[in-house]
Formats: structure tokens, sequence, C-alpha cells
């Protein structure tokens, strides 16, 4: 492989891992709040608004239905407004988040309401507010698991992250199609593949790692 | 009148829970029918004492036990919790009256996220405790309960009983008046009951904290509780001392959990036997309940010189109720009815309470 390529490749990568990282602060930003309100909005529950939960849930619904590929065409005017432009890598960071907020949104709601209701009671018992119960209870009880969800959606974004090539945002997958595919070097493909496999691989391990710290439920030799 | 003990201290001191014609009913939803979980309910709880409800799942034991805290709220009538009505406060007074009333679960509810140290600081720093006065008081609660050493584990690295013990350090980290206690001892094996119990009874008596348990255990109020109400269809059908419910309980329910810690209760292997008449040589089969002071009179043996009769003992029971003896004896007599009848009435003029259960052959 020439050092071109090599070069190429390299700057490829740096592309998605900023893309993916982007997306990802973004999204778990606005998905982390979403995936709490949806969790604790039924009735009965913390901050009860039945109605907006439903109308939320369905919001989040239509959009992680819609496939990846026709929601970044759909939005294009929404990313030229946003990042000035709606080709790119950072162009590409728009419908990435907009992807990946509810995709968060319902691993997080997941994640919370894994959490033992005892304990809300509990707190509640001990004269704690709805917020406080959140911080103090909800959240720290949850983070094993929301570790592992934001390790999924991160994974998830790698994958997403190889498709907005198709609409001008670089990373791997762009160079991917571009050379491997199109200009026929299977090399350049295998690299691309061998990459993202490390990358997932990296991402997954380090998020079981943190988890695993994070979760206390079990005894430790 | 009943009898009332005079070294009950549950009956001294002012009412600091009180519960005033107080009902709470769930209203029917799709898939269920409208359910009154406490239906009418007085009740007194007085400062420092000690009072059990005792109920079968289902009694609303735990609706009357939430309806304290404002975890629920009630339909009609008036809980008052040290002079506050419960019902009238709005969100933020309730939050500030549930510092004062402290509570400990059946699972113990406890974050696992948090070493047992953190998880008593947690209703400080809930309720906006300085950080630097936290440890003051942490410490000598896990002093307390027995767990200085378990200070920095986890939950899951703590047995059940000194889960427990966490849980009411925690209860007690904002100094409440009133400790509810939510099946505290359920979940746990004899030993530990007993354990949790007598420091439940030393914080009672150290602090002079009011301690209201709900229980499905007859055996636990007999240890730890100076008052009783027992619970049916959301409705307490009797209530008293301690001593009082043991030794005259009146409602069919209320006898079958005395039963259970006093022996009277029929073992299913005579119940099987027992035949309803009478006829030759069949023995007459007796159970005799020996309530405090009369348990210690040699009934048996007098009656056996009196009458000339022997009695085979089938099943006996003897416990302790607040220092009180309480007892079950189930004997079998051969005797013509005629006999049985002036034994019945012998042993009925004594102060034991005597019931012919049947014969066996």
């Amino acid at each position: 492989m020439s050092p071109e390529l090599i070069n190429m490749i390299l700057w490829s990568t740096l592309d998605t891992l900023t893309m993916v990282a982007l997306a990802g602060i973004f999204g778990t930003l606005a998905g982390l709040p979403l995936g709490i309100f949806l969790a604790t909005s039924r009735a009965g529950e913390l901050f009860p608004a039945p109605n907006v939960n439903r109308l939320l849930g369905l919001v989040v619904n239509a959009t992680r239905s819609t496939p990846f590929i026709i929601l970044v065409v759909a939005i294009v005017p929404l990313t030229r407004l946003i990042a000035g432009t709606s080709i790119g890598t950072s162009a590409a960071v728009v419908p990435l988040t907009i992807a990946a907020t509810p995709f968060i949104a319902r691993v997080i709601e997941g994640a919370i309401r894994e959490v033992d209701q005892g304990l809300v009671e509990a707190a509640r018992a001990f004269g704690a507010s709805p917020l406080q119960i959140v911080w103090k209870v909800l959240l720290p009880e949850a983070m094993p698991a929301v570790t592992l969800a934001l390790t999924l959606a991160t994974v998830s974004l790698i994958g997403y992250s190889a498709m907005v090539g198709a609409v001008g945002g670089g990373g791997l997958g762009d160079l991917g199609i571009r050379y491997g595919y199109q200009r026929f070097m299977p090399e350049v493909m295998a690299t691309v593949v061998a990459v993202l496999i490390c990358l997932v691989q990296g991402v997954q391990s380090l998020g079981d790692f943190i988890s695993r710290r994070l979760d206390k439920r079990t005894r430790h030799s | 009148m009943p009898v009332l003990d005079p070294q009950d201290p549950g009956q001294q001191g002012r009412a600091i829970i009180s519960f005033d014609g107080v009902s709470k009913i769930f209203p029917s939803r799709k898939d269920s029918a409208e359910v009154k979980a406490v239906d009418t309910i007085n009740l007194v709880v007085p400062e420092g004492a000690i009072v059990g409800v005792i109920g079968k799942s289902g009694a609303g034991k735990s609706t009357l036990i939430r309806l304290i805290n404002g975890l629920e709220q009630p339909t009609r009538g008036k809980v008052t919790v040290d002079g506050l009505d419960i019902g009238s406060l709005d969100e933020k007074a309730l939050r500030q009256a549930r510092r004062s009333i402290g509570m400990i679960f059946q699972h113990f509810n406890l974050l696992s996220s948090r070493t047992a140290f953190d998880n008593i600081a947690l209703p400080l720093e809930i309720a906006g405790t300085p950080r630097k006065d936290i440890k003051g008081i942490v410490e000598p609660l896990l002093d307390m309960v027995g767990l200085a050493d378990k200070r920095d584990r986890y939950p899951a690295e703590l047995s059940g009983g000194q889960k427990q013990r966490v849980g009411i350090a925690r209860a007690l980290a904002t100094k409440p008046k009133v400790l509810l206690s939510d099946e505290a001892t359920s979940a746990l094996d004899p030993e530990t009951t007993a354990q949790i119990i007598a420091l439940l009874k030393q914080i009672n008596a150290d602090l002079n904290l009011t301690i209201l348990f709900i229980t499905h255990e007859m055996s636990v109020v007999k240890k730890l509780a100076q008052r009783v109400a027992v619970m049916e269809g959301g409705q307490i059908i009797e209530q008293g001392t301690t001593y009082e419910i043991f030794s005259k309980p009146t409602h069919a329910t209320t006898k079958r959990f005395v039963g259970e810690v006093t022996g009277g209760n029929v073992p299913e292997w005579l119940q099987s036997k027992l035949l309803a008449d009478y006829a030759p040589g069949r023995q007459a089969v007796i159970r005799i309940a020996f309530t405090g002071a009369d348990a210690d009179e040699p009934v048996l043996s007098r009656l056996t010189r009196a009458y000339g009769v022997d009695f085979n003992i089938m099943h006996g029971q003897i416990e302790y109720v607040v220092d009180h003896p309480f007892g079950t004896l189930i004997a079998s007599v051969a005797a013509e009815p005629e006999l049985q009848a002036k034994l019945i009435a012998d042993l009925t003029a004594t102060r034991n309470t005597v019931e012919h259960l049947g014969y066996v052959a």
C-alpha cells in the first residue's frame, strides 16, 4: 500500500472517530434527559405527564424507524442550517446526532426502568424530591446499565458513520466505498473493515470494563 | 373491660400517630374492581410505644403504614403525626415531615452503588446537611447498629441482617420521632430476626423512639410489640396490649394468629383423626389453653387424682409473652360422656380455657 493510502486511512479513521465522538456527545446530551423523562413521566411516576410521554414516545419511535440513509437525505435543509453545509464530516454529525438521540433515549429509559422501585419508595420515604431521586438514586443505580447502553449506542454510531459517506461525509465508510469498491482496491476495503472491527472491539471492551467497575451488585473477591 | 397490663408503657404518653376514621380506596381500573385497602380505621400510637399491626397479605397493613408518611393519601379521614395533619401538607411540607418519620423495609432498599456509610448518609445529603457534619452523624450510627467495621462495604458484601442494620441506621440518620417498619424481619432467618428485634427494642428504649411495625408473623409481635392491632379486610378487627391480645383473643383470625405462637392450633395429623361422635372405646380430646397466671397450676395431675382417669398428652406448647407463660395442651382421656362433662366443668371452673375438640378411636 502506498504511503498516500495509509495516510488516507489514518485521516479517515480520525474523521470517523470525530463524527462518532461528536454525535455521541451531542446525542447523549439530548438523549440522557429525554431518556430520564421517558422513564419517569408515565401516570403515577415521578414527573407524571402521560400525554407528553406518549407524544415523545411516538416521535422517538418515528425517528428510530426511519432508515438512516433516508433520514440523512430528508434533513439536508436542517443540516445546512446547523452546519452551514450539507456535505463533509461536520455536516454528517447532524444526522448522526439526530439518529443517535432517540436511540440513546430508549436505552437509557430501559436502564433506568431496571432500577428497583423499592429504592424510589425508600428515597420518597425519607423526603427526597423527584429531582433528588433522579440524581441521587436512579442515575447512580442505573450507571452500569447506562454505560452499557452508551457503549451500544457508540457501536451503532460507528456503523451509521460508514453510511454518511454516501452524502459526502468523510470517514472510513466513505473511503471503503470510493477506493475499495468503486476503484477495485480490495486491500483498502479489507483495511477499512479491519480498522472498523478494531474500533468496535475497543469501544465494547472499554464499555464493558467501565460498567463492571461501576457495578457493585456482585461481590468482589 | 379488658385487663390492662400496668407495666405496659404503651398506655402512657401522648398520641404521636393517630388515625381518625381513615379509609383508602383505590379506584377501579379496566381490569380490577375498586379496592378498599383501608376501611374506617381508628388507631392511636402513644409516644415511645412499640405497636405492631398484624394481618395476612392483602389485609391492608402496607397501605396503612404508607398513610403515615404520606406515600399514600387517605380517601377519607385524617392521619396525624406529631400534631401534623399529613393529608393537608403540600409536597414540600410533606417532604420535610418525612424527615422525622424513618422507615425500614422488608427488602432493605439500599442503594447497591453506595457503601454502608454512604447509604446512611443519603437522607442527610437529601436534607441538605453540610458535608462536614455528615461524618459525625453517620459514624455513631454505624457503631450503634454494630457495623463500624463494615463502613466501606457495599450492600452486596453484607448479609441480610447487616443490610437491615444499615437500613435501620439510615432511617435514624435524620433523627426521626417515629420509625415505621414494613415487614423488616420477614426476609430474615429466625436468628437474625431475633437480633434485629433486639436492636429495635434497644433503640426504642435508648432514644424513646416510637416504633410502628407491620408483620404477618405473630412471633414477631410476641417479641417486639407492646400493643397490637389485628387487621383483616382493611379493618382493625381487634386491638389492645400484647398481653390482652394473647390472653383473650376474641376474633377468629386473632385466635389463629395467637394459636400460631401458643400452639393452640390443632396439628394436622390430629385434625385428620378427630371424630365427631362418641362411641364406646373412643377417647375424648380436649384442649386446655393456659393463659398467664394459671399456667403453673398442676391441672392434669389434680384431675387424675380426683377422678381416677388417665390423660394421654397429644400436643403441647408453652411460650412466654410479656413475661407471662402462655400454653396449650391437647390431651385425650378415656371417660364416659358423663364423666367427660364433669371433667370439662371442673377444668372450666379454673381460669383456663377448655374446649372439647372431639374423639379419637
